[in-house]
């Protein structure tokens, strides 16, 4: 057995990936800064940062904070807006070999749907819906703590989507369960998790926060466990394709959440600290085939 | 196309001195050829931590480029773990190194008479600024105690005027006090240290009317301008309007015209 002949392929949505490795948003931007450390050509899709209807700002500085194994972050989805995306990163991306996976943020079910219908226009392969974002105040987060909120948002995005929709999910919620059936119920065809956690850091020289935002989203290999369970759980509950996400950095990361149900797998906030960290993690999950005999992940796939 | 060529990459460059030279401050010489190579004055390295426990780089600006040696030198000062980490490495070790990072000082070759302000750990990078500055030069520095790199800006030919807060060396006072005292006068200033001392520096520099470049600082993750963590707030040319812009990659040197101060 030799990397020839593994089988990488997954399918999400009947969009076929060429690999299970993708990026998780907001860590990746459009891929343009990672163009200069890796062949985006290798990755199985790019998942871009998200993007509103209208331009965001964002939240104030600092936004960044580091944590033990992690960090907190509270940019607050600032983005250009989907016209700007759509004219600017959709061409740049079209150049490789890759799909793209289109991150959309709203402030309302309206807002999400006008996104939803732009891109219906456009050259893209996937949107994730983004109802797990702890960095704004209204939207964002409301939608994926609430199980008939998700349903909602996700069955009328469905409506204004000519793209499949995955659903991106919040660990902060009591079940996870609860809220992965609401989005089937609502038509995602498929669903990715999990977003940030909810932390927090105080800077005792100062005694204040140090997030301008007081609280931001927690990532990072710390989160790890978390994640993995969250997508265990999920992945019992339903039977749409998971993109599992959340502290991975490595293969040996990558294929733990596969043997917990996940079809494709994201990295995160890995890029920041090594910029050809998808690479790796690529490269790591082929010689755990190779190593044991596996010609296709459907082979291990969920069988814990 | 043959990707490996072309591909930036992160580096152990092997560290030739890394010692103190002032209280809480460090100064380290990497061999890094490549970096060496293509730095500007006013650019940074990523430095990372040994490990997954501290995650995220390290911006450190660069102090000196020296493309013969094919070295870099950095001065930090020991803010935390991670570069209390560094503090610890010495000739011989190797630490991970990525760079150069973000735009650099723009050097304005008709500009004859130059005002650089320096504050505290800002002080490094308009070291080698001042190596490519022609004509005459007046460095003002601002410290807390520990003035460092004045023989260095003076072995240039530069003026050096040095403002200590509790006194203990030269002026007792800030940086601004100290220019206003001499009078400073020049046909552009460029300008690295603490927000506070930028902003004021900013309004002096308004109203003598001279232009100003301010290399900012703010907690960064990537450093390369994909997390979008590192931003300061600015004024939109074409219109009333405000962005924020990545300090890693738009910056970190900004015309000061174009920030907006008031966070």
């Amino acid at each position: 057995m030799n990397e020839k002949t593994l089988d990488l392929k997954v399918e999400i949505g009947g969009v076929v990936l060429k690999n299970p490795v993708t990026v998780a948003s907001g860590t990746f931007g459009s891929g343009r800064e990672f163009s200069e450390f890796i062949d985006l050509n290798k990755l199985g899709a790019v998942t871009v940062k998200g993007v509103s209807s209208a331009p965001w700002k964002g939240n104030p500085a600092p936004r960044i904070a580091e944590t033990y194994g992690g960090m907190l972050n509270s940019v607050g989805l600032q983005n250009p807006g989907v016209e700007e995306f759509i004219k600017n990163d959709i061409p740049f991306l079209r150049e490789y070999d890759t799909k793209i996976i289109v991150n959309i943020a709203g402030k309302t079910i309206e807002e999400y749907c006008d996104v939803a219908e732009k891109l219906s226009h456009a050259d893209i392969d996937l949107i994730e819906l983004n109802i797990s974002c702890p960095n704004v105040k209204e939207g964002g987060v409301a939608f994926g703590t609430d199980p008939h909120m998700a349903r909602e948002v996700t069955k009328e995005v469905k409506r204004h989507s000519k793209h499949p929709v995955i659903v991106k999910l919040s660990p902060n919620v009591t079940d996870i369960t609860e809220i992965a059936k609401a989005a089937i119920e609502g038509g995602a065809d498929g669903l990715s998790l999990i977003n940030t956690l909810l932390g927090m850091a105080i800077d005792i020289h100062k005694r204040k926060p140090i997030l301008a935002n007081v609280v931001g989203g927690f990532s990072g290999p710390a989160i790890k466990p978390v994640a993995l369970r969250m997508v265990y759980q999920a992945a019992k509950a339903v039977s749409v394709p998971i993109i599992g996400m959340g502290g991975i950095s490595t293969g040996e990361d990558a294929i733990e959440f596969i043997l917990a149900g996940a079809t494709a797998i994201a990295v995160g906030t890995a890029n920041f600290r090594n910029p050809k960290a998808t690479m790796d993690v690529l490269d790591g999950i082929k010689e755990y085939m190779i190593s044991n005999g596996i010609k296709s992940l459907n082979e291990i796939r969920g069988v814990i | 196309m043959i990707w490996e060529e072309v591909m930036k990459e992160i580096k152990h460059a092997m560290i030739q001195e890394n010692r103190m030279i002032a209280p809480g401050m460090y100064s380290m010489t990497l061999q890094a050829e490549d970096i060496a190579k293509l730095a500007k004055p006013g650019q940074f390295v990523n430095l990372y931590c040994k490990g997954e426990a501290r995650l995220l780089p390290r911006p450190i600006s660069i102090c000196e480029i020296n493309k013969e040696e094919g070295t870099i030198n950095l001065i930090y000062a020991v803010v935390g773990k991670g570069t209390g980490e560094f503090s610890q490495l010495e000739e011989g070790d190797t630490v991970e190194v990525l760079g150069p990072l973000g735009n650099g000082f723009m050097i304005d070759e008709n500009k004859k008479k130059h005002i650089v302000v320096g504050g505290g750990v800002g002080t490094p990078p308009l070291l080698e600024l001042v190596k490519h500055l022609k004509g005459e030069i007046d460095v003002y520095l601002g410290f807390r105690s520990y003035p460092i790199l004045v023989e260095d800006f003076e072995s240039l030919g530069a003026r050096v005027h040095i403002a200590t807060e509790d006194g203990s060396v030269d002026f007792k006072g800030n940086v601004l006090e100290l220019m206003k005292k001499e009078n400073a006068n020049g046909d552009i200033i460029y300008a690295c240290g603490p927000k506070l001392m930028l902003k004021a520096v900013s309004e002096w520099a308004a109203s003598n009317d001279i232009p100003m470049q301010v290399s900012l600082e703010e907690r960064m993750a990537c450093g390369i301008g994909a997390c979008v963590g590192c931003v300061c707030k600015t004024k939109k040319k074409e219109d009333k309007d405000w962005q924020h812009r990545k300090v890693c990659k738009d910056g970190p040197v900004f015309w000061h015209t174009e920030v907006i101060w008031d966070e």
